[in-house]
């Protein structure tokens, strides 16, 4: 399988504090790949400087020719407005942009897509609510319908299951898997550890830093877990100007 | 018939007998048109403050073009857009700066420029010019300010129409317009000017104090009676619209200036929506009807 994404020493973060810290590795295309770490590892950072929101402090993430626009994200804290008067179909229809962009028409095939996609996350007889009445499972699913219409190669998903009930993650979890069978490929940042040992063939435990990278099985062991816990604490507010950057510029 | 009479009287013989009648009609149906879809947006985007603000720092931009070329929108919308833009700007950098908070940083700037604007039309102008940029005179459109007016709420409508989609989709999803698209950014800033067109055309026809009116009040109207935004901008274009009309009549038959007849109108309108409205209105919520079955 030929690398989607590659990182190359990728250091992420806020204020030149880094939240992820040289970070090196490919995805392969068509992977299904969950990322796992404790609360501040540098998941959701990882994301953002994925998907183009967040610039890299250092080092360079390529995406192999993928356009922003072939990359659906579902960011963790969605900053939706739902007091926003806006149906579900309408909502969910925006995931159509790139087909229809500014002025396109929601022609037949694009309200045939729309139907089906909310068909598919269970969400039919919805189409005429307003956001703001659904409850946060029917929300989560609004928001992989509208994933499922941005038809993208590259899938980030951060935190899609956090309190959602079992019967909802078991039907959006069947969508990951069938995303994963049409050899797109899948991140999703995740907390259930039974749940990324059943599904999902690789593993990257991250903690600022990677820990480790592979099989899930090599990856999500004792010794890994609890190095990646011991990592995560250390956080220095006065911490001096990483020396692992400086190197390449002393080469040059 | 002579109830017929009596109407024909009030309500429609202004506007058949007079011209300064009709082309206020006219001119307040332009404002209507243009600015309520505006002030529809600026609510769902909590910005209705930030649009009464606005209307204060264009004034002195708009006071120095109305000195140089006379009662001349255009150069008044060219001084109105420059002093929107610079005040919108300097609040930012100020507040991003220095941390004091955007909105009391707004609110220096738009004090300053309105007593800034006051100052230049007083010192250069007369009474009469002070008294008509801060209440308006919708009874005195020439052909000029009417073409003008009319150009830039076509203008507005027009914009609006190409903006429309990434607005809505910013104001609801912003992360997720940015993922897919640039356009957030530059339609924000269109739509920022697309404010202050507004504002300047609501300049001459309602005054600085009150332009902001036409565009605030039917989108709080319309919030009330409707729930999805296509209805929202309807009932706040036709709200507008009659506000405009009934305060033209009440302005005519009594001794209300226009200006604040046309608001005051707007401002039943808008109690009556509070109180009977079907979406969240008061009387709704005390007596909701029996829940349903599912």
């Amino acid at each position: 399988m030929p690398a989607q994404l590659q990182f190359r020493d990728v250091t992420l973060g806020y204020d030149r504090h880094p939240a992820v810290h040289h970070l090196s590795g490919e995805i392969a295309a068509g992977a299904l790949l969950a990322i796992v770490g404790p609360n501040g590892a540098g998941k959701s950072t990882l994301f953002r400087g994925l998907v183009g929101i967040l610039k890299p402090l250092a080092g360079s993430i390529r995406t192999g020719g993928l356009d922003v626009r072939d990359i659906a994200y579902l960011p963790q804290t969605v900053d939706i407005d739902r007091s926003f008067p806006i149906s579900v179909y309408d909502f969910v229809g925006t995931g159509l942009w790139r087909r229809v962009g500014f002025f396109g028409s929601m022609g037949k095939a694009a309200h045939d897509r729309t139907a089906r996609a909310l068909a598919g996350v269970g969400l039919n007889g919805f189409e005429n609510r307003a956001i703001g009445t659904l409850s946060g499972g029917q929300m989560q699913r609004m928001l992989f319908a509208r994933v499922l219409l941005q038809d993208a190669r590259l899938i980030v998903l951060d935190e899609p299951f956090n309190a959602i009930d079992t019967r909802t993650s078991a039907d959006l979890l069947d969508l990951v898997k069938s995303w994963h069978a049409e050899k797109r490929t899948v991140l999703a940042a995740l907390h259930d550890m039974d749940l990324v040992r059943a599904h999902f063939p690789e593993t990257l435990l991250l903690a600022r830093g990677p820990v480790a990278w592979g099989p899930t099985a090599d990856v999500l062991t004792t010794e890994n877990l609890s190095e990646a816990r011991r990592m995560c604490e250390a956080f220095d507010d006065s911490a001096a100007a990483c020396a692992v950057d400086d190197l390449p510029l002393r080469a040059a | 018939m002579i109830h017929y009479a009596m109407i024909h009287d009030a309500l429609i013989a202004p506007f058949t007998e007079f011209e300064f009648m009709r082309r206020a009609l006219a001119a307040v149906i332009a404002l209507a048109l243009g600015g309520a879809p505006i002030g529809v947006f600026l609510m769902l985007r909590r910005m209705s403050l930030v649009g009464d603000a606005m209307a204060h720092a264009i004034l002195p931009g708009a006071a120095i073009g109305f000195l140089l070329s006379g009662l001349n929108l255009f150069a008044m919308t060219t001084g109105g857009l420059i002093a929107g833009f610079t005040v919108a700007i300097l609040a930012g950098v100020v507040a991003r700066s220095t941390g004091l908070k955007e909105d009391a940083s707004l609110a220096t700037f738009y004090l300053v420029s309105l007593a800034l604007g006051v100052t230049i039309v007083s010192v250069k102008g007369t009474n009469i010019d002070l008294l008509h940029v801060l209440f308006g005179n919708i009874l005195a459109m020439d052909d000029a300010t009417l073409l003008v007016i009319a150009s830039n709420a076509t203008i507005t409508l027009l914009v609006l129409a190409v903006i429309y989609r990434p607005l809505v989709i910013e104001s609801v999803d912003p992360v997720f317009l940015r993922t897919v698209s640039r356009a957030g950014a530059p339609s924000h800033l269109l739509f920022l000017a697309l404010v202050v067109i507004n504002l300047v055309n609501g300049f001459q026809a309602l005054g600085t104090l009150l332009a902001v009116g036409l565009m605030i009040l039917p989108a709080g109207i319309a919030r009330f009676w409707s729930r999805d935004i296509t209805g929202m901008i309807c009932i706040a274009v036709v709200s507008a619209v009659v506000s405009g009309y009934a305060g033209l009549v009440l302005s005519f038959q009594t001794k209300v200036p226009s200006g604040p007849a046309i608001i005051l109108v707007a401002a039943v309108l808008h109690v009556g929506s509070v109180l009977f409205g079907s979406v969240g209105g008061l009387f709704r919520q005390m007596f909701p009807g029996r829940h349903l079955e599912a």
